[in-house]
């Protein structure tokens, strides 16, 4: 009987009804499991947000203060969910604003749908008011895009759109529909995209190639593991575990592989790459056997290829055929989802242990220990620093929060001493370096994330870039946790200048406005602190604020971020002072 | 490396956004097309981009990459001219004044199996289809008497192994249809 019902109601679900275009945009986002979306509306995009009036019980939109806003919100929200962001605007400067967000999420693997909103079809090539070719301009940094100029393409494309931002390796897609197709009405039945014939997401994975790798692990002398982030989109962290485990291999992650293993595990041994830490940097060039997981060898994390792991035999596995052999030659090349290839790699796997090996890890971390992190966490003296102001978000969130960083110095100091437990714990931007990512990309965090702490690490610079969130965040009241490590500089660039310039301080010092007036202006809790001694409770008050609360911390104004490879240098070159 | 030509062969779905798509793949390489063409393929619906380029061979391997990993591609080939069946075509206006007194050059132009094509009192179109170097002969026999327009095709080829696509795509609709 009660099968029955059920089968009935599909019947009466999938029976076409006549609706227009763009209720049929919100119908397919409704299919797709959509309930939360990000944008800013305009001329060409009215009709669709027409519907999202009729569809708010169902549909949260947010309106973010600007387009980019809404990319990044709509990133933050992907990354920790797993889910595709979806972010709407209008044509000509809505879509152009939507660039920069694009481009990191096609740089860093993040599935995402951008709608825009376009010209009557009439009037496309005419330079109308508000028309600008964003589906050419898209190209290059979408995975895909399309230019919807029927009502009925409706259903198929965002179903293919929404298919190929999440499978295989994941990105973002445009799609731009003509406001007569919005307006023009179709009979709506949707049928989630399951296949495209010219697209391979999972290439089929070659037995023998594991078995190849199994076989070069298990008579390693001197193993080493880095991840990158393929290890979370192919939601594979436990299966990672259990082979660094199994295999006992020291294990280092890329900057967007971090918090895909716990960050005290015993066999985590840092970051690599230009701040990344000393042991696995230098180690590189000292393994006998790479093992590359879910990462793509960018050059923040090489150094000079000509002297990159050229003793070791390196294992790639990876999802993007295009990735194998671009920048480092592969020995043996595992193509596939890491979740299949891990879990087969696994069964070849003999248990190992590489205690000696691993201890070297252990004293070169010693060394860095003694040379910089001591000095960074403990006795200092004077302003404060910024590795103390993280180390107390680690105290008090005991490692479980979510922590969203900006771009610059901050950012590797983030990265470098944040405590994670969970995996999606961390939100960067790794491979465009955008600032201004990580206000509205902590708002789509929380919002994707409601239940955990979201902290939100930024410098004075990038702060002022998408600064208008913060009207966002008061009138949604999404409570995120705001810190800004002031040292008034544009910190990353001026240590370049120090360091490589002269100390020619071209641009790069900031003079400040009152960021807790601008916050209070906002109605968002904010504070300021100058002193070591206010930290602790400062930070204890943010943390269990249950609104949004904004924190700025006076830092030393030139302090460098070490250790670090300069541009052109080996891993093994990475200088600590 | 060596720099050698690399005829690619991209088989794809008809899109229209495609071709900027992979000419933005060689642009931002800085890589040059020498010569590009696009028509319909032997399977329907699909289409075949030819498109001639003179890198190394890590680069083009690394250029296939890049554009198999577009959405509407179904595959792509490279390979070097010792193992295609290619062609170009060119036509040549000359000035009939100059052309009709020299009986020399109609000589060679049927040794050439050059072939002319439309005869006017003013002018004489010829045509040639062939290797690049026959093309570039021809060009500099008539260059002396007044071309008065050149145009050259881009390379159309065929390649002397097989490229499956028939069954690449066959392959997909029974996975398809089982699934
Ligand atoms: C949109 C953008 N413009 C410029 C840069 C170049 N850049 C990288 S780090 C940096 C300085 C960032 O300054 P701030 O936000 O104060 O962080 P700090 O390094 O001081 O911690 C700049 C300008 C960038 N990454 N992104
Ligand atoms: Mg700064």
């Amino acid at each position: 009987m009660e099968v029955k019902t059920a089968n009935k109601e599909k019947k009466i679900k999938q029976a076409p009804t006549t609706v227009s275009g763009a209720e049929a945009v919100i119908k397919c986002l409704l299919e797709e499991g959509i309930d939360t979306i990000y944008g800013y509306p305009g001329g060409a995009i009215m009709p669709v947000y027409d519907e999202l009036y009729k569809y708010q019980d169902k549909i949260h939109h947010v309106l973010t203060r600007h387009e980019q806003g809404a990319t990044h919100a709509a990133q933050g929200y992907a990354r920790v969910t797993g889910k595709v962001g979806v972010c709407i605007a209008t044509s000509g400067p809505g879509a152009t604003n939507l660039v920069t967000g694009i481009a990191d999420a096609q740089i860093d693997s993040t599935p995402m749908v951008c709608i825009t909103g376009q010209v009557g079809s009439h009037l496309l090539g005419s330079d109308a008011f508000q028309e600008t070719d964003i589906v050419g301009i898209s190209t290059p940094v979408t995975k895909w895009n399309y230019q919807v100029t029927k009502a009925e393409e409706i259903p198929e494309v965002l179903a293919k759109a929404f298919y190929i931002a999440r499978s295989g390796r994941p990105g973002p897609v445009l799609i731009d529909i003509t406001k007569d197709a919005q307006f023009a009405t179709l009979d709506f039945t949707y049928k989630k995209c399951a296949g495209i014939r010219s697209y391979k997401p999972f290439p089929k994975v070659n037995l023998s190639e594991i078995e190849r790798a199994a076989e070069l692990i298990n008579s390693a002398k001197k193993p080493m593991i880095v991840f990158g982030q393929g290890v979370i989109l192919g939601g594979a962290e436990a299966l990672l575990q259990q082979v660094v485990e199994k295999a006992g291999i020291p294990s280092a992650w890329t900057i967007l592989g971090l918090s895909a293993m716990a960050t005290d595990h015993p066999l985590n041994v840092g970051m690599v790459g230009m701040h990344g830490n000393y042991g696995p940097n230098v180690l590189t060039n000292d393994c006998d056997v790479l093992i590359a997981i879910g990462m793509r060898f960018d050059d923040r994390v090489t150094g000079n290829l000509e002297h990159y792991a050229k003793q070791a035999k390196v294992i790639h596995f990876e999802i993007d055929p295009a990735e194998i052999d671009k920048n480092v030659k592969a020995e043996v090349a595992v193509l596939g989802d890491v979740k299949e290839t891990l879990q087969l790699l696994l069964g070849f796997l003999k248990p190992k242990n590489h205690d000696a090996w691993h201890q070297k890890f252990k004293d070169l971390y010693k060394i860095e220990y003694d040379k910089i992190i001591n000095n960074e966490l403990n006795g200092k003296e004077g302003k404060l620093g910024m590795a103390e102001v993280i180390d107390e978000i680690n105290t008090s969130s005991n490692g479980d929060a979510i922590i969203v960083s900006d771009v610059g110095q901050h950012q590797m100091v983030a990265c470098r001493y944040a405590k994670f437990n969970k995996t999606r714990s961390n939100v960067t931007s790794g491979g465009l370096g955008t600032m201004g990512f990580a206000l509205p990309a902590a708002i789509g965090a929380k919002m994707g994330k409601p239940e955990r702490q979201v902290v939100a690490i930024i410098g004075d610079g990038g702060y002022q870039m998408t600064i208008q969130e913060l009207g966002t965040i008061f009138q949604t009241k999404v409570p995120v946790k705001i810190v800004v490590l002031n040292n008034g500089f544009l910190g990353m660039v001026r240590q370049w200048q120090q360091m490589f310039f002269d100390k020619r301080y071209a641009s790069t010092e900031l003079i400040n406005p009152d960021f807790v007036a601008i916050a209070k202006g906002y109605f968002i809790k904010a504070k300021k602190v100058t002193e070591r001694s206010e930290l602790q409770d400062a930070i204890k008050e943010m943390m269990d604020s249950p609104e949004a609360y904004f924190l700025e911390v006076k830092v030393e104004q030139e302090e460098n971020v070490f250790p670090m490879i300069p541009t052109g240098a080996s891993v093994s070159d990475i200088r600590l002072e | 490396m060596e720099k050698k030509n690399y005829t690619i062969s991209i088989y794809t779905e008809n899109n229209i956004g495609l071709l900027s798509r992979i000419a933005a793949i060689f642009l931002k390489r800085h890589f040059n097309i020498e010569s590009i063409t696009v028509s319909k393929s032997e399977v329907k619906e699909v289409m075949r981009f030819i498109i001639v380029v003179e890198i190394t061979e890590e680069q083009v391997k690394k250029i296939i990459g890049q554009i198999e990993k577009q959405i509407e591609v179904i595959r792509a080939y490279y390979h070097t001219d010792e193992e295609l069946i290619f062609q170009e075509t060119a036509l040549y206006k000359v000035n009939s004044a100059e052309f009709v007194e020299d009986l020399t050059i109609q000589d060679f132009i049927k040794e050439t199996n050059a072939r002319i094509v439309t005869v006017t009192p003013k002018f004489f179109v010829i045509e040639k289809t062939g290797k690049r170097h026959e093309i570039d002969n021809l060009y500099d026999k008539l260059k002396p008497y007044g071309l008065m327009q050149f145009v050259r095709s881009g390379k159309i080829a065929v390649s002397k192994n097989e490229m499956p696509i028939s069954s690449i795509l066959e392959d997909f609709n029974t996975i398809n249809i089982n699934s």
